[in-house]
């Protein structure tokens, strides 16, 4: 204990809460739990087909194989057979006599061990009345069926602004999806209680949708339900609406025998039948004067969105959203197209279609720079917002808080660009087989939900007799650090070391009605949540204290570990106590909700996000020209988290988010064969960044003395997604390198995920367009 | 016989009676031993969340490896100290110096791949005295997925392990005298076999009675480091009946040199040939570097690599390169062949039943050959090669006087590609030599699409590596590689 500073105090880095424990192996995830005695495990049978009638489906062999105790299909559901999370009847558990996607779930088996209920979902005899099926962005444009209505972003008039153009030209992106590949798989475990009670252990990110889905499945009430979420092994976007499937059947398995429940997915099978990021095709057609200055721009972003709806309104939004990214577009038109699929219904994953919007938009700037032989930092620069003018967006929310002119300058400057792009152009010269390339790339993200209502968040605080805190709020922890930083605030407010703040897993029913830990918000909205329970708690004592020792109330101040009264001072649990003997209530919910945002997706106008975050990276590679392989030699990033509430958690998700974007745009490749089944469905084939894929020189800082302006909890900026995007600099980079091979004249067009295979034909193309021709 | 499995769980002796033969070690952690620490990340070999590390003697001292529990069978830790997570904090319950390391840097955030780094670690602290360099780190780290921290923190706690330790009051090294006594008491020369009678588990510990076990079960399955089979039980849920696993048997783990070749046991890992192979054959050392991981390549065979006959195997295209020859053994019946002759078509070898692979002669290359090996897959660490390429030439007055390609990724086996070796042999070494080659290997491969690569990419790729190693070989100050030690690895 300190006379003059708290443990934990905000704006310091302190470590992960759990931190001790995972690298002891004593953090409890959801299959650690000690099994309730008698626990049966599920799994499901899932379809060999990507689309067809069901025209016969005999489970006798599943029935009978050794230890299955339960067999539950599309007849055995009580109540919906539907876990959309917008409840709107597209998602069903098991497919309703057509299968529309290769994995989806057709039945679940219940038995004693976890091997017996693998084995035995294996069993099933189904046959099937082939359909074609509908798999990629061009078939799907074809069949033209979206899975949730299109939207449109319009500001000023495009098509005159295109004609009017001194410059014009058109081309179409096209980006890969993404697998979260969150180390812990989907995973939950139902308890059941009495009567329609249901006790559901979920990793999830989004506890009260599991509650919600869980409750209209077994036609119960919500209150019948409570999911508890005490840590994930990592999130990423994939258990907002994904860990439902888990959820509902351990529920489901839990009601129907009297027994615990238990279903945690193999990790091909998690692969397989649940939703990743949405791969797009971008087409653009831009006009731009001599200066490489964007007059308008028409974008379409049509996505593949697989069986269902899930998320993917919002999240198609957001990729209009950040099309623009620092660039002032001023004409513009953004569509989505949001299409429907024979593959997994794809859903939210860091970022939430940001990043594919912001890709889009940086391959218009890479084009312009091009067509008019321009350093592309040069245009990127020359079409930032601007400070006073030039600043409104296509969604007509005016940029207030810009700071990307001054975070790219000093990234420039810190980096050494206009030096080292000299050095690979000498290097390049030099070398005939390897060639470097360098890129330095912005970036700007909405923060908030789009859709206003989820902007909200609940806290509840209790503080016992003897002084210590328990804290609990709607936010779950995924890894990104969120109960720490939620923990300095509470501990901040009572000024008392912040291991007497303990931290509670979430729970529904501690706090209801929570939105999905998700698009960054976590700390912004439970951290705000949180300081006002401890503000209301804080108030009852400074009233009680004034009171109790006759003292005005501004004589009553919280100093570290102890509560100055008047001319003496109390150790805070000697207030504590004092205040619970005079019967002073000690526990408070706190709530929250983002002011100033506003949005009508009719009209595409209004303030969706309370404030943007931004960042840049400049990324230098080396390609193998003869191979397509490459390596990323150096990276700089510098990325604003606004006065960080823990700076070392911060640079966690900025490096950590950087890698992930790196690995999206690089090695992150999804493949389908002609039957719609995905054959990248294990970290085998699937291949994620590995320690030795880190730039061997990465230098992170984070934006210094810059607090938000808007009023988040303690200035704070959110961190989770924005980094992400840093990584854009790598396929740009790349791009830079593949362009030397014919002296930058062509824009390379490389498309991704920039797997050797795409970056040596990406190669092969800017020669032929050279005419150059294959290799000799 | 002895029909129980005995080893050491932390400082711990155990004897099992295991009636499944096939029950994975972490399953047996985290079932029966409660033992959660240890998580399953993919349950095939290829994250790392369920690295433990294995204790294993060795001239008398017992050396550590880390290797995936996953994809290991319970019955092959007989005659081991198997260590986990949870064995690692110091009996006044404080952390151990690398668990330690990983706190003060931050290397934690969802912690779900923690405990398998933690082991990986650990396994580096005990067995490299100095503070390793960024690429044994990056290399001892490789078979370790984190999703979170973009492993920079786990990097810099790699470091700090051996900053802040003090390495020789390790607890574990104050206990090795004691632990080679309890391993040296479990080690034995009987033939294990457990099972529940229908499932059977071999475990012999000679050669002669692994020849004898084969010859009279020769519908067993071979069992070598699993890191194949282990992934048949755990995705495919195959049910083996019969195995023979040839990891206890002495013999096989032999592996030395004479003047002119390198030999090569079967039961002989990645791990402990890479080092001299890579002596004669930097480049198959480099590729070696880049098969599996250290997990992998902790348990996983070279022998077992061939028997396989896979055609995505990233031995064989070298070692048929290099001219080597395989000894097979039936009973008391031993032969030999061209490696290259072993692989007759897809799931098709040269092995008749009751027959086992004995040993790999790897001959040391002349003096004047020149050897490369290159491996084309999306991500260069633990990856599978979607085209494996492998080059020995001699050139004598000007004109190829030896020349041997071998390709995996190409075609249904590993195999030599006869047709550019004609365009080349007896002709001068020349661009026009190699651009006719390159057009023969059309006629050599049809390959196929996949999820690895398509057919166009792994023909374009193949004649452009033969272009690469005739740079190579011609234009020694050109750079032509983005990864490895240095830019070139010269034989
Ligand atoms: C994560 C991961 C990454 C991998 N990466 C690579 C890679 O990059 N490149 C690559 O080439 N491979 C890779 N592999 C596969 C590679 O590890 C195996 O092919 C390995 O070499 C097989 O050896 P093993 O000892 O594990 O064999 P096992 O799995 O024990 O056996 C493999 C096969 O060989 C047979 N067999 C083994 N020994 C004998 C013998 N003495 N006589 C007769 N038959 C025998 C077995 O019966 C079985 O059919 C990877 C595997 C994993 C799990
Ligand atoms: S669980 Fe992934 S390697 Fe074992
Ligand atoms: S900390 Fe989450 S996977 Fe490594």
């Amino acid at each position: 204990m300190s006379e003059d500073t708290i443990a934990g105090q905000i704006h310091h880095s302190r470590v992960h809460d759990s931190a001790h424990k995972h690298v002891s192996g004593e953090a409890v995830y959801i299959d650690d739990i000690p099994e309730p005695a008698g626990m049966l495990h599920v799994y499901v049978g899932t379809s060999a087909s990507a689309r067809a009638k069901i025209t016969g489906m005999d489970l006798s062999a599943v029935r009978t194989a050794p230890d299955v105790v339960l067999v539950l299909t599309v007849d055995d559901i009580p109540g919906k057979n539907d876990i959309s999370p917008l409840s709107v009847g597209d998602d069903p558990i098991f497919a309703p006599g057509e299968v529309s996607f290769a994995g989806q779930a057709l039945f679940a088996v219940a038995a004693e061990t976890r091997d017996a209920a693998r084995r035995a979902a294996r069993l099933g005899k189904v046959d099937y009345d082939e359909r074609e099926p509908v798999l990629d962005v061009g078939q799907a444009r074809e069949a033209a069926v979206c899975v949730t209505e299109p939207h449109r972003l319009q500001r000023g008039d495009t098509a005159a602004a295109l004609a009017a153009a001194k410059h014009r030209l058109q081309g179409r992106m096209t980006m890969g999806g993404q697998e979260h590949f969150y180390l812990e798989g989907q995973v939950a475990m139902a308890v059941p209680g009495e009567d329609d009670e249901v006790l559901v252990y979920s990793s999830t990110q989004h506890p009260t949708e599991i509650q919600t889905v869980v409750s209209h499945v077994l036609e119960v009430p919500a209150s019948a339900v409570t999911v508890e979420t005490r840590r994930m092994g990592g999130g990423f976007g994939g258990k907002e609406s994904q860990a439902s499937l888990c959820a509902v059947l351990a529920a489901l398995v839990a009601k129907r025998t009297g027994r615990a429940a238990k279903f945690r997915l193999d990790r091909d099978e998690d692969m397989i039948l649940t939703g990743k990021r949405h791969d797009f095709e971008v087409d653009y057609d831009v006009g731009f004067d001599d200066d490489g200055r964007i007059a308008g721009v028409d974008f379409v972003f049509a996505s593949r969105c697989g069986i269902s709806a899930d998320l993917s309104s919002a999240i198609n939004d957001r990729a209009l959203f950040h099309a623009d990214n620092c660039y002032y577009l001023d004409n513009a038109t953004i569509a989505s197209l949001p299409l429907k699929t024979n593959t997994v219904s794809n859903t939210a994953f860091r970022g939430f279609g940001g990043p594919q919007g912001m890709l889009g938009g940086e391959r218009v700037i890479e084009e312009i720079s091009f067509a008019l032989g321009l350093d592309p930092l040069e245009v990127r620069k020359r079409n930032f917002y601007g400070r006073t003018d030039r600043n409104v967006t296509p969604y007509h929310q005016t940029v207030e808080d810009n700071v990307i002119h001054e975070l790219v300058a000093e990234l420039a400057d810190s980096s050494d660009y206009a030096r080292r792009q000299q050095g690979i152009r000498e290097f390049n010269s030099a070398n005939q087989w390897l060639k470097k390339g360098l890129a330095l790339t912005p970036v700007k993200f909405g923060i908030s939900f789009t859709a206003t209502h989820l902007n909200q968040a609940g806290a509840l605080v209790n503080i016992y007799a003897d002084g210590s805190i328990q804290l609990n709020h709607g936010g779950t922890e995924m890894g990104q650090g969120l109960f720490i930083k939620v923990a300095q605030v509470v501990a901040q407010e009572f000024q008392v070391d912040i291991d007497h703040v303990r931290i509670t897993a979430t729970n529904t029913a501690k706090v209801p009605n929570t939105s999905a830990t998700a698009a960054s918000s976590g700390s912004d909205l439970n951290g705000m949540a949180a300081q006002a329970a401890a503000r209301i708690i804080k108030e009852r004592l400074i009233v009680f204290a004034a009171d109790h020792y006759g003292v005005p109330r501004q004589q009553v101040e919280f100093l570290p570990n102890r509560v100055r009264i008047g001319n003496q001072e109390v150790p805070f649990a000697d207030l504590v106590k004092a205040a619970y003997m005079a019967r002073v209530s000690l526990s408070s919910t706190g709530f929250y909700k983002t002011p100033k945002i506003h949005f009508d997706p009719d009209t595409g106008r209004g303030r969706p996000f309370f404030y943007f975050a931004y960042g840049a990276a400049v990324s230098e590679v080396t390609v193998d020209t003869l191979t397509g392989e490459y390596r990323v030699d150096r990276v700089d990033i510098l990325h604003d988290v606004g006065r960080s509430l823990n700076p070392a958690i911060d640079m966690g998700q900025v490096e950590g988010g950087f890698i992930q974007g790196m690995g999206w745009l690089t090695t992150e490749e999804l493949w389908w064969d002609d039957k719609g089944r995905l054959r990248t469905h294990a970290p085998s084939t699937y291949k994620i960044p590995t320690c030795g894929d880190r730039p061997k020189d990465l230098r992170v800082k984070l934006l210094a003395g810059r607090d938000n302006p808007e009023e988040t909890i303690y200035r704070s900026k959110a961190v989770g997604e924005p980094p992400l995007m840093l990584a854009i600099s790598v396929l740009h980079a790349l791009s830079d390198a593949i362009a030397s091979v014919a002296d930058h004249r062509h824009c390379p067009r490389l498309d991704s995920p920039a797997t050797p295979e795409r970056v040596l034909a990406t190669i092969e193309n800017v020669r032929r367009r050279e005419g150059l021709g294959n290799r000799p | 016989m002895r029909e129980q499995v005995r080893f050491l769980l932390g400082q711990e002796p155990r004897e099992l009676t295991v009636t499944d033969p096939t029950m994975t070690v972490l399953d047996y952690l985290r079932g029966e031993q409660r033992r959660c620490g240890t998580k399953e990340g993919c349950g095939e070999g290829d994250c790392g969340a369920c690295t433990v590390v294995l204790g294993r003697l060795n001239d008398g001292r017992v050396r550590y490896e880390a290797v995936n529990a996953c994809i290991q069978f319970l019955p092959t830790l007989d005659g081991t100290q198997l260590l986990t997570v949870e064995d690692l904090k110091r009996p006044d319950g404080s952390l151990h110096t690398v668990q330690q390391a990983m706190v003060e840097t931050d290397g934690s955030q969802c912690g779900f791949c923690t405990p398998g780094f933690i082991m990986s670690m650990f396994a580096l602290y005990q067995g490299t005295p100095n503070p390793p360099q960024r690429q044994e780190i990056d290399d001892c780290l490789a078979g370790n997925l984190c999703r979170c921290t973009g492993y920079g923190p786990i990097i810099a706690a790699a470091e700090r392990m051996y900053a802040i330790g003090d390495r020789t009051g390790d607890a574990f090294r104050r206990l090795a005298g004691q632990t080679v006594d309890s391993l040296a008491a479990i080690s034995d020369q009987e033939t294990v076999c457990v099972g529940d009678g229908s499932r059977r588990f071999f475990a012999p510990a000679t050669l002669d009675d692994l020849a004898d076990l084969v010859l009279a079960h020769p519908d067993a399955q071979i069992l070598a480091g699993g890191t194949d089979i282990g992934l048949w039980v755990t995705k495919q849920l195959r049910i083996l009946d019969t195995i023979i696993y040839i990891g206890r048997v002495a013999e096989l783990a032999e592996f030395g040199e004479t003047d002119s070749t390198i030999e090569i046991g079967a039961a002989v890992t990645y791990s402990a040939a890479m080092e001299l192979i890579a002596g004669h054959y930097p480049d198959l050392g480099e590729l070696f570097r880049r098969l599996g991981a250290v997990q992998v390549r902790n348990a996983g065979t070279i022998g077992g690599n061939i028997a396989n006959g896979s055609p995505i195997g990233d031995s064989p295209p070298p070692l048929i390169a290099a001219g080597a020859t395989l000894h097979l053994r039936r009973g008391k019946d031993r032969r030999s062949l061209p490696l290259e002759a072993y692989f007759i078509d897809y799931g098709k070898q040269d092995r008749q039943p009751g027959e086992f692979v004995e040993r790999i002669t790897l001959p040391k290359p002349d003096a004047g050959t020149q050897f490369r090996a290159y491996k084309i897959s999306k991500r260069f660490d633990q990856d599978i090669s979607a085209v494996c390429a492998a080059f020995a030439l001699r050139i004598e007055n000007g004109r190829v006087a030896h020349i041997r390609i071998a390709f995996g990724g190409m075609a249904a086996t590993p195999k030599r590609a006869n047709q550019a070796e004609q365009c080349l042999s007896g002709r001068p070494w020349s661009e026009a030599s190699v651009a006719s080659a390159i057009a023969a290997l059309a006629q050599d491969f049809q390959p196929i699409t996949d999820m690895r690569a398509s057919a166009d990419y792994r023909l374009r790729v193949a004649g452009n590596l033969l272009r690469k190693f005739f740079i190579e070989t011609t234009q020694a100050s050109a750079a032509t590689r983005v990864v490895g030690a240095g830019n070139f690895a010269h034989v």
